[in-house]
């Protein structure tokens, strides 16, 4: 009494990490597959680079000294189309009502959603770089280490509460508009901290201060990847 | 007692101040083959929709196979699939690869291309966005036999489909039948599904109308619109 | 529909209301006819009355929203939902209003508008924050959504509060923060607690009538109309 057992198996339990895992490479391939949208967001993030610097005015000083600014300010911009259209893949033909049904545990979508708008968030920053350091004529070679710390971390710190955003307004007609209101203030303290240290790398830190806003960028990328993924089940799971 | 797969009392389901379903007393003895008729905004999709704990009940009782959704949903959940409008896929992905990340995700190891052939789907690499609606309810319908139900909840099974798409539901629920499998399926096309069904229920306005044996419900579906005109 | 004990707690709430404005014009007759001891602030000091009281009354109001957005998630409470939406109403009007007194404050004393303060810095995003929250309740429909989606961002916006607070304090300063004296002159106690109990009144006497329009409307539209008679059953011949 068994249905199609030649072509589908009998059901095993998943995991929790390997359901993390399965919605992580799903979503990593879906947006693969949507590459033109991806180089669409990178020229907008250096769009907005070169915007900034034409805004400001030619004078290197002045550019160098706000460098960090621009390209955290574009990377968390464009990060917003990024988050809200991971949640556009899935409600355009209610795959995430599917994956509810599954049952995939809510934890499991946030979670490996997250975790893949992190690496997209992660590579706009590394796409971006390089234009930074030629527009703004930046020497980055001294701290490689530190300076790999600050992106991942301001990658996680955008992420994890912007999955969360992006999940909360994603069936509202006016989500391109709320997803920035109610996500931007909330990520004052990383955009903050990544700014300063990465300025701080840029200026060699005289002062010896990037460890505080090291700290801040772990504190608040511990809070929310736990909080949003609490928040994340309570939302889908009503 | 023998256990049943559906057991619904004084269901009820309201959006806003309107009443979608009301006052549903069901019972769906395991293996059968139920069906839902009823016009368009009658309550059928809620109905199903209830039954598969994608909506919350806003009233009444419901079990599934003896458990409550709202004690044990993650359970329920796992007893059932879902055909409905939406197919519930991800667009930019393929056939191919939707169902194959379905399964890992199910837990089970399929053999793509042996389901595809079943459900008489053409194999190819483009996203599903460019599949035509009929090709989208064959694909719906590999995802069901993944997810390898002991309840099918399946709403407009033969909507968007050819004349030999008909005769491929017809054969995939006796699969299903056959396989110890529950349907609860709602259809507009009442002679054709009438005929597949054991037992019938015609709603209207959310509410239970009639119900009885499936080969009569041609009759009570006219019997209904005579009273209307 | 009981009817008696909704009756109460509106004359509750009004009583609330009219005594804690008595309360406020009360104290501020006393504070500011007072003999005038405080040296170092002068005449712009007496702004405390009003100042230090919309301070401390507005972060707790956002406390009861706090509160109340908890046990929206894990006790499913409507009536939570509308004491939610009444006090972050009234904690974002506080709130603006305690910008607009610090910044008048700061011109006078500062000779600025606007500092980049911690306190003041928070104060803004948590009304930008909030407001956001009520804009997004403005676009949710369906009734039980927006119960679990604003109590999640309110949740989430509150406990943002103090990170913000704490990165802002990492900047290094650019105005010299005003030293609050321990010890306010002793002439001022009285006439500030007095105008601290009649803000708390009347926020509370506004929270209490803002709760019930929100039920009210709630009632309107939400309330579970009467299930409809069961239908007679067709008659077929068989």
């Amino acid at each position: 009494m068994s249905l199609t057992p030649d072509i589908v198996s009998e059901r095993r339990e998943v995991g929790l990490i390997r359901a993390i895992g399965l919605i992580f490479k799903k979503d990593i391939l879906i947006e693969w597959r949507s590459k033109s949208r991806l180089t669409g967001m990178s020229c907008y993030a250096i769009t907005l680079l070169m915007l900034f610097a034409f805004a400001v005015g030619p004078d290197p000083v002045m550019l160098q000294k706000h460098a960090s600014a621009y390209v955290w300010m574009s990377v968390v911009t464009v990060s917003t189309l990024l988050l809200s259209q991971s949640f556009q893949n899935e409600l355009e033909s209610d795959a995430l009502e599917g994956l509810l049904l599954v049952p995939v545990p809510p934890a499991a979508i946030y979670y490996g959603k997250a975790l893949s708008n992190f690496v997209w968030i992660l590579l706009l920053e590394i796409i971006s770089l390089p234009f930074a350091v030629l527009l703004f004529q930046l020497d980055l070679t001294s701290e490689p280490l530190m300076f790999t710390a600050v992106f991942l971390l301001g990658a996680g710190g955008v992420a994890a509460p912007g999955t969360l955003y992006a999940g909360l307004t994603g069936r509202l007609a006016a989500q391109q508009l709320m997803l920035p209101v109610l996500l931007f203030p909330l990520l004052i303290p990383t955009v903050l901290s990544a700014v300063k240290a990465t300025n701080l790398i840029i200026t060699h830190d005289p002062f010896d201060q990037i460890s505080a806003w090291f700290a801040v960028m772990c504190a608040f990328n511990a809070i929310y990847w736990t909080l949003c993924g609490v928040m994340f089940s309570k939302v889908v799971d009503e | 007692m023998e256990q049943l797969a559906i057991e619904a009392g004084d269901l009820s389901r309201r959006y806003g101040s309107r009443w979608s379903l009301a006052r549903l007393n069901l019972e769906v003895k395991i293996g059968e083959r139920f069906l839902i008729v009823g016009g368009n905004g009658s309550g059928k999709t809620t109905l199903l929709r209830l039954l598969s704990t994608a909506l919350p009940r806003s009233g009444g009782s419901l079990s599934i196979f003896g458990v409550d959704p709202k004690e044990n949903r993650h359970e329920v959940r796992s007893s059932l699939a879902l055909l409905s409008h939406q197919s519930s896929i991800w667009e930019d992905l393929s056939g191919r690869e939707n169902l194959e990340i379905l399964g890992r995700l199910v837990g089970v190891d399929i053999d793509v291309g042996a389901l595809l052939g079943k459900v008489k789907l053409e194999e190819r690499p483009d996203p599903v966005r460019t599949y035509s609606a009929g090709m989208r309810k064959r694909l719906a319908f590999a995802r069901l036999l993944i997810q390898r139900p002991r309840l099918a909840l399946v709403d407009e099974p033969y909507g968007q489909l050819d004349p030999e798409g008909f005769d491929l539901v017809d054969s995939l629920i006796d699969e299903l039948i056959d396989a110890g499998c529950t349907v609860v399926m709602a259809s507009h096309l009442v002679e054709r599904a009438a005929q597949k069904c054991d037992r019938a229920l015609l709603l209207e306005s959310g509410q239970e109308r009639w119900l009885g044996a499936s080969k009569d419900v041609p009759k009570a579906w006219r019997a209904l619109h005579r009273g209307e005109s | 529909m009981t009817d008696i004990p909704k009756k109460r707690s509106l004359k509750r709430a009004t009583f609330l209301l009219i005594s804690g404005i008595l309360l406020i014009l009360g104290a501020h007759a006393w504070g500011l006819t007072a003999p005038l001891n405080e040296v170092q602030m002068g005449i712009t000091g007496r702004i405390l009355y009003v100042h230090v009281p919309t301070a401390w009354v507005a972060l707790l109001v956002f406390c009861i929203a706090f509160g109340a957005a908890i046990r929206v998630l894990w006790a499913g409470s409507k009536r939570a939902d509308y004491i939610e939406e009444a006090s972050l109403e009234v904690g974002v009007v506080l709130t603006i209003m305690l910008l607009v007194q610090g910044s008048i404050w700061g011109r006078a004393t500062w000779e600025t508008w606007w500092t980049w303060d911690p306190r003041l810095t928070s104060s803004a995003v948590m009304a930008i924050s909030f407001a956001g929250i009520l804009v997004l309740r403005g676009m949710l429909h369906d009734p039980d959504k927006r119960r679990t989606i604003s109590a999640v961002s309110t949740i989430i916006a509150f406990m943002n509060v103090p990170v913000v607070y704490f990165s802002v304090k990492l900047l290094p300063s650019i105005h010299q923060l005003q030293s609050t004296p321990n010890t306010v002159d002793s002439e001022m106690h009285w006439p500030l607690r007095t105008a601290a109990f009649g803000f708390l009144f009347l926020s509370l006497g506004l929270i209490g009538l803002r709760a019930r329009v929100a039920e009210l409307r709630a009632i309107r539209t939400e309330e579970e109309p009467d299930l409809p008679p069961v239908p007679e059953t067709l008659q077929v011949e068989v």
